[in-house]
């Protein structure tokens, strides 16, 4: 295993971090108008999330710069590639910021109903869009002898990588719904865990579909590994929200998401970006990766950095650890 | 010189646009964070109430500007890929690594502790809590260092090679670009005056409130604090400014040479004050003139050569072939005045407040007031007259932009008079664009950053206000019982209700 491999590897671990962590809070984003009855839950839903979202958007910042690092063709290539769909990502970033900072910050019921809006559009988008993203990069783009984006926006919206957004979208829902019925106490409580069922069976079928669609298309014997452990264990987060396990359903969610992110990956090894004109001219680990040199620091600094950063992050999850329910919501927030 | 249609131009707008509104939160950002944890171990340290009082309205105010800082940042970490895809390629190996840097070790952290540190009021014991804004502060600087590293290179690139095989720049010393001159001094200069910024936003929102006599020992508190930190601050960022302009005349003696609009080199130099001239003919029409200043900044004495811009332009010609290399001299020009006169003009406030502001035995026995008293303006043995008083209050209220005016100056000036190079010497900023983006599209983000920025301009700034205008918050029951174990209230134990009390802090 070669130094790029690894990088890799490691790569596909910073966006397995990403979709785990800010998927589900993408996933309450989006439960603010599917779950919450009034405004007193959606500030229970938005406080669940509230230390911890902005640590969890980290891991995409890491993702990018890591892959600036370690593979500057593929960064090059797929951000300046897709480009419009990424602005409408990062536009959403940048509001979705604001508005959980700034939303309690006046009294004015107009000002935080502008920024409740706001959260719900601005979680939902991203979270559809990063499957449409994934889904075209697994496909394959119209990618030049320069290894240049040389198609359209409109290529990027064929009903594979479309599938592969709904998924995204739908799995995100359904993990932020565990976290939901994980982290909240009352009535609101049992709803998530309500519909957790009824998003879970939805993103069962969505997400059979869009990785059958993958392992046919182009699986192997690995991926094929990856993908029953993600089916299955979506099925067991299902069988532990019915049961009432919350801590269970969590973790099954979250690995459902960590074999989903791995099978894509694994059908795309050796490639990173593989063109649809012509193989010869697919982006590989090998020819887009940065020198031994760079990729050794790299790795120092990962090696070290990683575990310290998840410690870290684990400790705030444990400092918040207590669930949070209506009661718990001051009248007057500043 | 028409860059009106140029492939790179519309790219270079929305690259300076978003940088530019970046940098206005950055360095408030590190300096309020610092502030803000000093005042808070402050607090921790002595328990007087007015410095967590102190603690919770600064940061307050630090929270709404750092939410800014983080959310622009995004756009950051993404442009280079997006709009300048050949630089990307071409520079990854090298730039990409202190960018991975900064994010795995500076952004966890201050986003992380950002976190515990905004809810964990009553989560957290006190010590445990303060170290949490530390830790965003240790965040925030390790950033500015790394990205700085990062800019640094593309000003004086080292510790590489160009790979003739794949054709891009390869790092072979990361230690080189780390620590090498530029990087050092540029992190000196930014740092001071991100602390200038920080400072001077301090004093002029406390003068705001003492010229009402409205919230008196916090805001004499935070004055003080804040005039120090201009004092010392502005100091620091003339001296690392100085030496960024010594380094600079090494490095990039074009920049430099268009800084002063010298056309042709002289020994001794003279220091410019003011000029209009014709770019096209190379010459200067009106010169206003220092003699030999020149030569004493760039080489710290009154006779050495100091090249100008028509002989560097030759040089560089001899040197990388024919072309123009000269960057946008009107642009260099007075950009490096209002980056110096803004800044200064600050420093000088600042000094003018901690003097008149000044205890102690520098201060007849009579004119010293208590804690809870607004201070006297004392110039020399007498208070100034109230006229003049409230004149100095509403200075340092209008003047705490003047940083963010020089700070934004500084980086157009170091970033144009860098021009044509994106990376000096070694690649230029029309072969850096990406060749697959269409002006198009590059319109469409331009607008929609612009728009979005100015929206959220607006609004940042009415809330800053609404903040400011309030004042320091009153303290509650549980902000002056921090709980004594982590996750929660101990005292609580025996206390049913406790668990359903509401959150010290809710979005």
């Amino acid at each position: 295993m070669e130094l790029h491999d690894i990088w890799f590897v490691a790569i596909a671990v910073l966006w397995t971090g990403y979709f785990f962590l800010e998927g589900f809070d993408f996933g309450v984003g989006v439960l603010t108008k599917l779950l919450a009855r009034d405004r007193v839950e959606k500030r229970v839903l938005i406080n669940t999330i509230g230390p911890v979202w902005d640590g969890n958007e980290v891991w995409l910042l890491t993702a990018g710069g890591a892959t600036f690092a370690a593979f500057p063709d593929w960064y090059a290539t797929l951000f300046s590639g897709f480009y419009l769909p990424l602005l409408l990502i990062l536009l959403c970033l940048i509001v979705r910021g604001v508005a959980f900072e700034y939303r309690a910050k006046r009294p004015e019921e107009n000002w935080q109903r502008n920024w409740e809006q706001a959260i719900f559009w601005t979680s939902l988008i991203p979270a559809f869009l990063w499957g449409v993203a994934f889904g075209n990069i697994v496909r394959g783009v119209a990618i030049d002898a320069e290894k240049e984006y040389v198609g359209t926006l409109f290529d990027l919206l064929n009903p594979y990588a479309l599938l592969g957004g709904l998924v995204t979208l739908t799995l995100f829902t359904f993990h932020g719904a565990v976290f939901t019925a994980l982290k909240t106490v009352g009535d609101i409580r049992l709803r998530a865990r309500r519909l957790a069922l009824a998003l879970g069976l939805v993103t069962a079928v969505l997400a059979l579909g869009f990785l059958g669609w993958t392992q046919l298309s182009r699986g192997d014997a690995s991926s094929l590994i990856a993908m029953v452990i993600a089916v299955v264990c979506l099925l067991a987060a299902l069988v532990a929200v019915k049961a009432g396990r919350e801590g269970w359903a969590f973790a099954f969610s979250g690995v459902t998401i960590a074999a989903a992110v791995a099978m894509l990956f694994l059908t795309l090894f050796p490639n990173v970006m593989p063109s649809s004109l012509d193989p010869e001219w697919s982006l590989t680990v090998a020819n887009s990766a940065s020198s031994p040199y760079t990729l050794k620091i790299m790795t120092w600094c990962a090696a070290i950095a990683t575990p310290l950063v998840m410690l870290y992050q684990g400790w705030t999850y444990w400092v918040f650890r207590k669930r949070i329910g209506t009661q718990h919501i001051a009248d007057a927030a500043h | 010189m028409n860059l009106a249609l140029a492939p790179e131009t519309l790219a270079r707008w929305q690259f300076g646009i978003t940088t530019v509104y970046h940098f206005l939160f950055v360095p408030l950002t590190i300096s309020l964070a610092a502030l803000t944890a000093g005042l808070q171990t402050a607090w921790v340290r002595t328990e007087k109430e007015k410095y967590l009082r102190a603690t919770k309205f600064w940061g307050k105010l630090f929270l709404i500007n750092i939410a800014m800082g983080v959310v622009t940042g995004i756009v950051q970490e993404f442009q280079f890929g997006m709009n300048w895809s050949d630089y990307s390629r071409f520079v990854g190996d090298v730039f990409g690594a202190p960018l991975a840097f900064e994010a795995l070790i500076a952004f966890f952290c201050e986003s992380t502790f950002i976190g515990l540190w905004i809810f964990g009021w009553d989560k957290l014991p006190k010590r445990i809590h303060l170290a949490c804004i530390w830790m965003v502060s240790i965040g925030t600087i390790l950033s500015a260092y790394f990205i700085l590293a990062a800019n640094s290179w593309m000003q004086h690139p080292v510790g590489y090679r160009i790979n003739k095989a794949n054709g891009r720049a390869e790092l072979t010393d990361f230690w080189a670009v780390l620590t090498q001159n530029t990087t050092l001094t540029q992190v000196f200069h930014t740092m001071s005056a991100a602390f200038l910024t920080g400072g001077a936003f301090m004093v002029g929102i406390a003068a705001f409130h003492l010229a009402r006599r409205k919230h008196v020992p916090v805001m004499r508190s935070s004055l003080r604090l804040g005039l120090v930190t201009m004092v010392i601050a502005g100091m620091l960022t003339a001296i690392s400014g100085d030496t960024l302009g010594k380094v600079m005349y090494q490095q990039q003696p074009m920049k430099m040479a268009a800084a002063e609009a010298l056309w042709e080199g002289e020994s001794p130099a003279p220091f410019s004050v003011f000029a209009y001239g014709d770019v096209d003919k190379g010459h200067n029409k009106v010169a206003i003139e220092i003699p030999g200043l020149l030569s004493f900044l760039a080489h710290s004495d009154f006779e050495s050569h100091v090249p100008g811009i028509n002989d560097t332009n030759k040089a560089l010609q001899e040197k990388y072939g024919p072309g123009d290399y000269r960057p946008n001299i009107p642009v260099a020009y007075w950009g490096f005045r209002w980056m110096i006169g803004f800044g200064m003009a600050s420093f000088a406030l600042g000094l003018l407040g901690l003097w008149l502001t000044r205890r102690r035995f520098l201060l007849p026995e009579r004119l010293r007031t208590a804690e809870d008293e607004v201070p006297h303006l004392v110039l020399f043995r007498t208070p100034l007259n109230p006229k003049l008083t409230r004149l100095y209050w509403l200075a340092a209220l209008w003047t705490l932009a003047f940083p963010l005016i020089a700070n934004s100056w500084g980086w157009i000036f170091t970033e144009m008079g860098r021009q044509p190079w994106v990376v000096y010497g070694v690649l230029q900023t029309r072969s850096a664009v990406s060749p697959g983006v269409s002006q198009t599209e590059v319109l469409i983000s331009m607008i929609a950053f612009t728009t979005l920025y100015a929206i959220l301009a607006v609004i940042e700034v009415k809330l800053l206000v609404k903040y400011i205008k309030a004042g320091p918050p009153e303290l509650t029951e549980s902000d002056l019982n921090p709980p004594t174990r982590i996750g929660g209230h101990d005292r609580d134990a025996k206390n049913p209700d406790a668990a359903d009390r509401p959150m010290a802090f809710s979005y």
